[in-house]
């Protein structure tokens, strides 16, 4: 078979698995988590096929002062918080946004969030994305986040104990059309900030930067509007983790956190109609199918050593435990959070930020290439 | 991480066999979450979409206690 046939048949067998994973989920589900798993999909494809991160672009502004990644989310961000604060105010009853309490183990868990994403290069959607497209330290990575997101879920009332604000909201602290200026001045501040330290050439997202914004806050806004709720990942890896417990013959039923009627129920019922679990299996597809589009794939992931393997593992773990204390990730948090009014998405991004220096400083001491004869490893 | 990588001892699996791994591993969650949770119900399934619905979203979300 010549190469062009090969890759049409492989590309035929890609657009085959995204339709039966729809329409599949529609059989089982019904339509909404069919919808959702379209949202999953298309985030998968913008993020990886458009190389649209966050993990990344923070690293970048502080090693190399470059701020275009940085200015992409704000400017997804922006457009998302446009469009969802008089959605929310127009629709309190069906949609609720991302709020939660900032507190000492939310500021804690962020700060911690943010130097273990950069230890492994993942944030929460980002490891998703990384692991569906093959990147082996992602995929190990996942694996920790999992069982951290559901571990963290065990102690989050101890955490939250610890001390914790209210709830606060920009809407609720200047009114919904102040609150949505507050947040875009906010942002256009930031990114101006960010700009003004920004090496030249650095500065302007290119096209590529502005079409995945303006898509990612398209999926986000649909995400809100069909499940009720904005785009989150740790929960449906909590989730996933709680499953796994579960089956292990651990009584997960009997824990404080899973006990509680929303988290029951959500344990009780197939993962099949939990919302994030639907995007977060879509957004891993999406990715999966965007690599194996690709003509020649991408390059696998430098080989680590022995001990290196390990700490990519417990950093998943402490990346699950962090993000579920700290009330989301850089999704649930930084993304939803903002973008529908919560002061605790502010804090947490200011918090993670000042994490991803520390995990940047981390990174070259913990994570060492293996060394073998005969490797030749070129940047 | 992305690099070009030439080893006869530490090579790595490439990114179709991981990323196909990943879609592996989610499918095994689903069948084994399919055997221990409830059956899924089609007739109690929400309505499409949430927004107009006239119903208060149900889900859950990483930001809830």
């Amino acid at each position: 078979m010549s190469e062009f046939k090969a890759m049409a048949a492989t590309r035929t067998g890609l657009i085959l698995f995204a339709l039966v994973l729809v329409f599949g989920t529609f059989a089982m589900t019904g339509p909404r988590a069919a919808l959702l798993m379209l949202v999953g999909l298309g985030f998968g494809l913008v993020l990886e096929g458009l190389r649209f991160g966050f993990a990344g672009p923070w690293r970048v502004v502080i090693t190399d002062r470059d701020s275009r990644g940085l200015i992409a989310q704000f400017l997804a961000i922006g457009i998302t918080a446009a469009v969802v604060f008089p959605l929310l105010a127009a629709f309190p009853e069906e949609l609720g946004g991302a709020h939660a309490p900032v507190g000492i183990a939310m500021i804690g868990g962020a700060f911690v969030f943010g130097a273990m994403m950069q230890l492994v290069m993942g944030c929460g959607s980002g490891t998703l994305v990384n692991a569906g497209s093959g990147n082996l330290i992602a995929l190990v990575a996942l694996l920790g986040f999992i069982g951290g997101s559901f571990l963290g879920s065990l102690h989050l009332n101890w955490w939250t104990g610890l001390g914790s604000l209210p709830v606060y909201t920009l809407q609720g602290i200047f009114g919904n059309s102040a609150g949505l200026w507050v947040t875009l001045i906010a942002l256009a501040g930031i990114g101006a900030l960010a700009l003004s330290r920004s090496a030249p050439g650095k500065r302007m997202p290119p096209a590529r930067l502005w079409w995945a914004a303006a898509l990612i806050a398209v999926l986000a806004v649909l995400n809100l509007v069909i499940a009720g709720q904005p785009w989150g990942v740790v929960y449906g890896l909590g989730l996933w983790g709680a499953k796994l417990a579960q089956a292990g013959g651990v009584d997960v039923a009997a824990t404080a956190f899973w006990s509680l009627p929303s988290h029951a129920e959500r344990l009780d019922q197939s993962l099949l109609t939990d919302v994030t679990s639907l995007t977060n299996i879509g957004l891993i597809a999406g990715a999966f199918l965007v690599m194996r589009w690709r003509r020649v794939p991408d390059a696998q992931v430098v080989p680590i050593s022995g001990g290196s393997w390990v700490i990519v593992l417990l950093a998943g773990l402490v990346l699950g435990y962090s993000a579920r204390i700290a009330f989301g990730c850089n999704v649930g948090a930084f993304f939803s959070g903002i973008s529908t009014g919560s002061v605790h998405g502010w804090v947490w991004f200011f918090a993670a930020f000042a994490g991803s220096t520390l995990g940047l400083k981390l990174r070259p001491a913990l994570l060492r290439p293996a060394v073998a004869s005969g490797t030749v490893a070129t940047a | 991480m992305n690099a070009n990588i030439q080893s006869s001892h530490h090579a790595l699996p490439g990114r179709p066999l991981v990323g196909t791994l990943a879609i592996v591993f989610i499918v095994g969650l689903v069948v084994i979450d399919t055997v221990q949770s409830a059956p899924i119900n089609p007739f109690a399934a929400p309505p499409p979409v949430a927004l107009g619905s006239g119903e208060a979203p149900t889900g859950a979300h990483c930001t809830q206690p």
